[in-house]
């Protein structure tokens, strides 16, 4: 991506402690549109703690994120996913006895009104809501590529269709920005190949990417921008070729040298 | 005319026809029958709350309470109050839906046996406050509770006395038995389609994972107050019809054991289903009765003398039946279908 597209999200100074452990200090980093941004650090290096922090399920101890121009309300999960960031989890997290088009389904909630009222009169506002919600669900289970999934149980779908229904489920929620935890881990060679198309595919159709990725080749070949955390501090941003070649990256992935 | 909607037919024929079955076997079949349809209403209100949101609740019995209250003190010598039941049941509803968020409100953040145990307790508060409202205000009557509470009356027919309808007698629990079916037919309605719902499928996501369900944009805590409400709401109706079935009510009827035994039709006949919940409902209410009236002619067949008094051999079968249920159908005797679906696909897996 160039570097004029204007930016989706600016995390400003972010802190997080858990007891005696900074987990995140002062972590400041840009996101812009439809880019796809990756965030790589060893491990421990708090990159789920800012995406969890990022998403609200953490709260922060200091800084803030502007995001589409707006301060971040980062009270609550669910008011991040209403101003349209959406996550899947390094530990897939699915909803293991409901189908996957049930799964997808519940993505659409934060998107859609009808209540008590609306359900026990099944009046045709309703109605109307239902179909275009289960529509919606069965085109985005078609866009992941797992439409033939769509009546089995979330939990007996192969870990690359859980996946991909985690993803979809994410997308239901219409997000600007999808931050994907480990989407590529416990991956084979082919699914993983197919997991870069998926993402490609997003930012073609205007999305914008958060990766957290361990997969070193999977985030240089992909990312337009990488951040490198390391101890909870930002320790680089640059496109990768940059990123690849700095010696303070270079320090934390393999050590400090012997010789010091 | 198809197989299923003539299936329909005759479970509603069977149905309307019912009560005057059980007149010929004696009266107390009928009540039976009512209780029986009762504990439907709160097996299912509170299965919103355990089996879709997943919210363990023991202490269910304390809307059945304030629904039975709120016919007791609005329709009774007490207050001198005798207000009709097209007000009293909706008012009952509201206070124990209401009743129903105020003690779901702090219990948001608990989950789990810790929720059980805060749940338990807000029952017996609201036992204990029944028990003690008669000073320095006698709001409640203390333990001696409310009595010649007024029956239904529907315009010009009285609920308490035997009409009669081109020759077939109507006796009063008999009709109390067809009011609770239209309400019946109503409450599983009201659940089916909440089940396949927005705000269903947001209970079911609640319980399977609230993180996820939270991050996927629900508002975890609107939609758990939003499932005690709703749960709650079926108790107080439950709890209005009691009230003017008995023509009395006291605290001593809505005790922990209540609570359990709900709890137990939920989970006995399939958590998260509404006919398997409506089974459960119906088996745990009519074997124990049937058992009481068998056991003790039986033994004495048997052994010349009674071995066991009825009540404990009861309570024994009970348990054997529960733990039974848990060992070898987990789900219940009959399951959401979401998990029979599983099953299914496990057996295939496995042969």
């Amino acid at each position: 991506m160039s570097a004029a597209s204007p930016v989706l999200l600016e995390a400003r100074g972010v802190g997080k402690r858990f007891g005696g452990v900074q987990a995140l200090k002062d972590v400041s980093l840009t996101i812009r549109r439809q880019e796809i941004y990756g965030l790589i650090g060893p491990n421990g290096a708090g990159k789920t703690t800012f995406f969890n922090v990022l998403t609200g399920l953490y709260q922060r101890d200091s800084g803030d994120v502007l995001f589409d121009e707006q301060a971040l309300d980062l009270a609550s999960p669910y008011r991040v996913a209403e101003a349209g960031i959406a996550r899947t989890f390094q530990n897939i997290r699915l909803f293991g006895s409901m189908t996957a088009l049930e799964n997808v389904m519940v993505g659409r909630h934060v998107r859609t009104h009808a209540g008590v009222i609306g359900a026990i009169l099944r009046t045709g506002r309703q109605r109307a809501e239902e179909a275009a919600i289960k529509r919606r669900a069965e085109e985005l289970l078609h866009y992941v590529g797992i439409a033939h999934r769509a009546g089995d149980l979330a939990r007996h779908l192969s870990y690359g269709d859980q996946r991909r229904l985690e993803i979809a489920r994410a997308l239901a929620t219409e997000p600007k920005l999808l931050a994907l935890d480990e989407p590529a881990a416990g991956m084979n060679a082919t699914e993983t190949a197919g997991l870069r198309q998926l993402i490609e595919g997003l930012r073609a159709d205007g999305l914008t990417v958060l990766l957290i990725e361990h997969d070193v080749k999977l985030v240089m070949g992909l990312c337009d921008r990488v951040a490198v955390l390391d101890y909870g501090q930002k320790i680089a941003e640059d496109v990768p070729a940059v990123v690849q070649k700095d010696p303070k990256v270079i320090e934390a992935y393999l050590g400090g040298g012997v010789g010091e | 005319m198809n197989r299923k909607t003539l299936g329909f037919v005759l479970i509603a024929l069977a149905l309307l026809i019912l009560p005057h079955l059980l007149t010929q076997v004696g009266t107390a079949w009928v009540r039976i029958a009512n209780l029986a349809i009762l504990f439907v209403f709160l097996s299912l209100g509170l299965n919103i709350v355990v089996g879709m949101a997943g919210l363990l609740d023991l202490g269910y019995v304390a809307f059945y309470a304030v629904g039975a209250y709120v016919w007791a003190l609005l329709a009774s010598p007490h207050f001198g109050l005798h207000l009709p039941f097209w007000i009293i049941l909706p008012i009952g509803a509201l206070l124990a839906c209401l009743a129903g968020a105020v003690l779901g409100a702090p219990t948001l953040r608990l989950r789990g046996d810790y929720l059980a145990i805060v749940t338990l307790g807000f029952g017996e508060i609201v036992r204990i406050f029944m028990n003690n409202l008669s000073a320095p205000f006698n709001i409640t009557n203390g333990p001696k509770g409310i009595t010649r509470i007024d029956g239904m009356q529907l315009g010009e027919m009285n609920f308490m006395a035997t009409d009669t309808l081109f020759g077939i007698p109507f006796t009063g629990p008999t009709k109390y038995y067809y009011v609770l079916l239209l309400l019946l037919l109503l409450i599983i309605v009201v659940n089916l389609r909440l089940q396949n719902s927005r705000i269903g499928r947001a209970w079911v996501a609640i319980r399977e994972d609230e993180v996820a369900a939270k991050a996927a944009g629900i508002n975890s805590r609107n939609v758990k107050l939003l499932a005690f409400a709703m749960g709650a709401s079926f108790g107080g109706i439950a709890g209005g019809m009691f009230a003017a079935m008995q023509g009395f009510v006291s605290p001593e009827s809505f005790i922990l054991h209540e609570s359990i035994m709900i709890l137990a039709m939920v989970v006995l006949g399939g958590m998260g289903n509404v006919w398997g919940v409506i089974a459960g409902a119906l088996l745990l209410s009519f074997v124990p009765e049937f058992l009481r009236y068998t056991v003790e002619p039986v033994q004495k067949a048997l052994f010349g003398q009674l071995l066991i008094e009825p009540e404990i051999l009861r309570m024994l079968l009970f348990g054997i039946a529960l733990v039974l249920t848990m060992r070898f159908r987990p789900a219940g005797l009959w399951p959401e279908s979401r998990h029979k679906l599983e099953a299914k696909e496990a057996k295939e897996a496995s042969a």
